[in-house]
């Protein structure tokens, strides 16, 4: 049996906002129920663009059921901006812990919330990006190496605890030992001064592998003018040349993965050219 | 709270009976039956005894019994023993269905060089003979096929299966862990070599199992020491495992009758009840061919694992075949084989009964159920799905 801690049982049997709303400003729904679990999510703001309601509906364990009860409750009084910033070890820790098996219910939460705030900003959804790994549970490579690098994960068994990916056939395995050491060198590179040229190239590298992509889908891209010391000047390009939420999407969406992958100090503006 | 088991395929109650009659065992009478003294030959007599009770309960010979420590001891042992005796042939043939104690040793065994044939089942679990037919071959060495499934209860027609085996010269293993005590089982007439099954399915102590080996099968030991067990399985005898085994053979051989009647009556009460009062319940699994005790229903739109712990609230305690209570992410390896979709598969609950739950206890489950459903497929944004296409349609 599992060790629940008292409040995973008291949000499993007692689940807080169970429901739809109606006129949601935010919605979405993740996982399938061929994974075994599946989660639908949506908020509504008030008048000062506080979370006023959220509510959900999932099929799953106790713990995907309490882990969606305590997102719900957490996200009530806060702004869009504040609620992003959950993570799903928030979830956990609001939880009072849950089993390392069980770590992947409180990232579905996470994943249903980021898509339903993209859903919110008229954004296509984040999830989908990148190379499927696990065939089985439909995990790509973009969201294993979030995982690890969020969780600090080391091994295979900690990757499928908290994504499921190789928690199937176990064909994967090899896939996802390359990741995790991929990402877990990258700190290490990075808490070493990096020279102009390695901070260059790994811009590059992040506009290209993380951002143009989620910008295309919607049709839009950018461009890299310049690099001058910490700013980076980017150009607009496609849908995002008419699109009036840029100067948003560039701090919330461009400049927020920059500061994750690269450097705290980088500072996105746009150029007309 | 008091505790309503219905999870009698995962372990059983010891009986008072066999308690009573093992506890000498533990405090006084604690020789070694291979002793010279009278003081550990009293103890051999009562082994003797415990043995001829077994042996009874599957109509074989004292001499066809070795107890082990477990099931899965015994399963290793006949498999293992089975390849011994042939060297020259490297092919099992086993289900798909299998108790891990027998799927990951073929597993294992694989890696060893055994080429294995997983026989596949129908929708109903039952065994395809065909397939199982034609996997037989010159170089198979040993058919391990289980006698009841303990997920579904289903019945593999191991008599006919054993009997095939035999025309062409392989050895045939049967783990009866489900099956011992639960239907009539009569060695003398089949064709069955060698048999596994374990005491704390009914109603002895965990720890104590038993092989069976027909009388002139070839045997080669798996813990090799002492003379113990006439050389078959060294090491000193769980001596009050063996006595509390030989009391609860007895009574199970005086049970069955019952297990046939009133447990397979309350079984199919509370099946019956169930899929009245509960609607998207299916059973999973042949319910001809089936033990008595045994029912694995599932639930649509639901998961297991939150329906056996709101019934654990009310001290009910159950089995789930989904991913979520095994920790290995995918539901059962048994309803897999079988077909059974997603939606069902992680809303399967396995109820197993034995002669100590009553009528008041079936009812008292089915009581608390139905809210338990209810209140889950409320909770679950499928169910708004099938309630939605219900009003447009």
């Amino acid at each position: 049996m599992w060790d629940y801690s008292d409040k995973v049982r008291d949000h499993f049997l007692n689940p807080r906002n169970v429901g739809e709303i109606e006129n949601p400003d935010g919605v979405a729904e993740v996982g399938s129920i061929a994974c075994g679990d599946m989660l639908k999510i949506a908020f509504k703001l008030d008048e000062n663009k506080r979370i006023r309601d959220a509510k959900f509906k999932t099929f799953g364990c106790a713990s995907a059921i309490a882990s969606a009860s305590a997102l719900t409750e957490m996200l009530k009084g806060l702004t869009v901006e504040e609620a992003e910033k959950i993570t799903n070890q928030d979830i956990a820790e609001y939880l009072g812990g849950l089993p390392d098996a069980k770590m992947h219910c409180s990232v579905l939460g996470r994943e249903a919330l980021e898509k339903a705030v993209a859903n919110y900003r008229g954004l296509s959804p984040v999830m989908l990006e990148g190379t499927l790994i696990c065939e089985c549970f439909g995990v790509t490579d973009k969201e294993i190496e979030r995982a690890v690098r969020e969780n600090d994960l080391s091994t295979v068994d900690d990757v499928t605890h908290y994504t499921k990916a190789g928690g199937g056939c176990g064909k994967c395995h090899t896939a996802i030992q390359e990741i995790i050491d991929r990402v877990r060198i990258q700190p290490m590179k990075k808490k070493q001064a990096m020279t102009n040229l390695q901070k260059i190239k790994l811009i590059e590298e992040t506009l290209d592998r993380e951002i143009r992509p989620l910008l295309k889908h919607d049709g839009g891209d950018i461009e890299l003018v310049d690099i001058i010391d910490n700013r980076v000047l980017v150009a607009k390009r496609g849908t995002c040349a008419a699109c009036q939420a840029f100067p948003q999407t560039l701090k919330e969406v461009v400049e927020k993965k920059l500061h994750e992958m690269v450097s705290p100090d980088l500072v996105v503006e746009e150029v007309v050219q | 709270m008091t505790t309503l088991y219905l999870d009698n395929n995962a372990t059983t109650m010891v009986a008072p009976e066999v308690l009573e009659a093992m506890l000498p065992y533990l405090k006084d009478h604690y020789g070694n039956p291979s002793s010279m003294h009278s003081f550990g030959g009293h103890v051999a007599r009562k082994i003797a005894a415990a043995r001829e009770e077994t042996a009874n309960l599957i109509g074989a010979d004292p001499e066809e019994i070795i107890f082990t420590s477990c099931g899965t001891e015994s399963d290793n042992t006949a498999i293992r023993s089975a390849l011994a005796s042939m060297p020259d042939r490297r092919h099992i043939v086993t289900s798909r269905v299998e108790h891990p104690a027998v799927k990951v040793l073929c597993e294992h065994l694989s890696k060893e060089g055994c080429r294995i044939t997983e026989i596949a089942v129908d929708g109903q679990g039952r065994l395809d003979m065909e397939q199982y037919e034609k996997s037989l071959s010159k170089d198979t060495a040993v058919v391990s096929l289980m006698w009841a499934n303990n997920e579904t209860g289903v019945i593999f027609p191991v008599k006919t299966a054993a009997q095939m085996a035999r025309e062409r010269g392989i050895l045939f293993h049967t783990d009866a862990v489900q099956a011992a005590g639960k239907i009539p089982i009569d060695m003398k007439r089949t064709a069955i070599d060698m048999l596994s099954f374990s005491g704390h399915k009914l109603h002895a102590p965990k720890g104590i199992g038993v092989l069976y080996v027909r009388r002139g099968t070839k045997f080669s030991p798996f813990l090799i020491g002492g003379h113990q067990e006439r050389g078959r399985r060294g090491g000193t005898e769980s001596v009050a495992g063996i006595i509390a085994l030989g009391k609860a053979c007895s009574l199970a051989a005086a049970n069955v009758n019952l297990e046939n009647s009133a447990v397979k009556a309350l079984r199919d009460r509370l099946e019956q009840t169930i899929l009245q009062r509960i609607s998207d319940t299916k059973i999973n699994g042949n319910t001809k061919e089936r033990l008595p005790n045994t029912t694995n229903i599932s639930f649509e739109f639901v998961e297991g694992e939150g329906i056996l712990l709101m019934m654990n609230e009310y001290g009910i305690c159950a089995s789930s075949g989904s991913a979520c209570t095994s920790g290995s992410l995918q539901p059962s390896h048994v309803l897999r084989a079988m077909g059974v979709p997603f939606t069902m598969a992680h809303g399967s609950i396995r109820f197993s009964l034995s002669i100590y739950n009553t009528e008041a206890e079936i009812d008292f489950v089915i009581e608390k159920l139905v809210p338990i459903i209810d209140r889950l497929r409320r909770l679950s944004p499928y169910w708004d799905d099938v309630k939605q296409s219900c009003v447009l349609h």
